[in-house]
């Protein structure tokens, strides 16, 4: 590394040398140094040196994003970091599917709806098969007990402000 | 031999005192949970950080440290952020999928509404 070359973030903050296989250097560029100041102040230089060269070379980029990423959220939220998105992301799943099968739930309605009208003309006053209507009837309106059930919404136990979808890997 | 010590002190082989800061949180029935925080962030650091947080929150803290810590040695190359990446995916996927359905509901209502016309005003 000649003269001219700046030392990489993490040995600028640490102040040492920056050597030639300097494992930080390839991930903490001089020009942002947030970056290895938050995940310093989180996991330790010591402990992020030793996480890298644990790693095979071509995996190391992704770690120290994903480092960086839960180092981010553990300084926005001390109490519960990372585990606080995934908690958050874990609800708004499972209140879509919910969503989804109602939706799908209603189709079936619809469907079993105008099958009955298909089956049976507008006036048809006296119906002698009233006992198998009763029943298709019966069928519809369990279908449309569930579809009440399942859209009732439920209560949120969102832990703290819903973190905005960003791009982890940029 | 002091038994009292929690896992943190035990761990770092030192006196447990009567203020820890760790032994609330670590006790020393399950010395895994320290020895996964401090491979991972030191004990120094959770040390900090429980220390900036009131002491109500800090039970907390130490459970989504421990956890954070577990997902990182399982994989070290993403840990728990690599969870947040594919609950992302499947939160795409499942908002796909929901609005997929409600223009089918849609369609199907509007189907609906013309086959009803009656047609012996004819």
């Amino acid at each position: 590394m000649g003269g001219g070359t700046s030392p990489c973030a993490s040995c600028k903050l640490l102040r040492r040398r920056c050597a030639k296989d300097c494992v930080f250097s390839p991930y903490f560029p001089p020009d942002d140094p947030h970056k290895f100041a938050i995940v310093h102040k989180v996991f330790g230089a010591s402990n992020v040196s030793k996480m890298l060269q644990e790693l095979p070379f071509h995996q190391r980029g992704d770690a120290v994003s994903s480092l960086v990423y839960e180092a981010n959220a553990r300084m926005r939220d001390p109490v519960y970091g990372c585990v606080g998105a995934i908690s958050y992301l874990q609800n708004q799943v499972s209140q879509l599917q919910m969503q989804l099968a109602v939706a799908q739930a209603e189709i079936l309605c619809i469907q079993m709806q105008q099958e009955q009208q298909q089956q049976q003309p507008p006036f048809m006053p006296n119906n002698n098969d009233s006992a198998q209507d009763e029943k298709s009837l019966v069928n519809f309106s369990s279908l449309q007990q569930y579809l009440s059930f399942a859209s009732t919404s439920s209560t949120n136990n969102v832990m703290q402000d819903p973190l905005k979808r960003e791009s982890l890997w940029t | 031999m002091n038994s009292s010590r929690c896992a943190a002190c035990k761990h770092l082989r030192r006196r447990c005192p009567s203020d820890c800061i760790f032994a609330p949180y670590f006790p020393s029935n399950n010395p895994r949970r320290f020895a996964y925080v401090h491979k991972i962030y030191g004990a120094s650091n959770v040390g900090k950080i429980l220390q900036d947080l009131p002491v109500s929150c800090r039970a907390q803290a130490a459970d989504t440290l421990c956890y954070e810590a577990y997902c990182r040695i399982k994989d070290p190359v993403y840990g728990c952020a690599g969870m947040v990446s594919v609950l992302h995916q499947q939160l795409n996927v499942a908002e796909c999928q929901l609005a997929t359905v409600k223009a089918e509901v849609a369609a199907i209502r509007n189907d609906s509404a013309a086959l009803t016309v009656p047609t012996w005003f004819d």
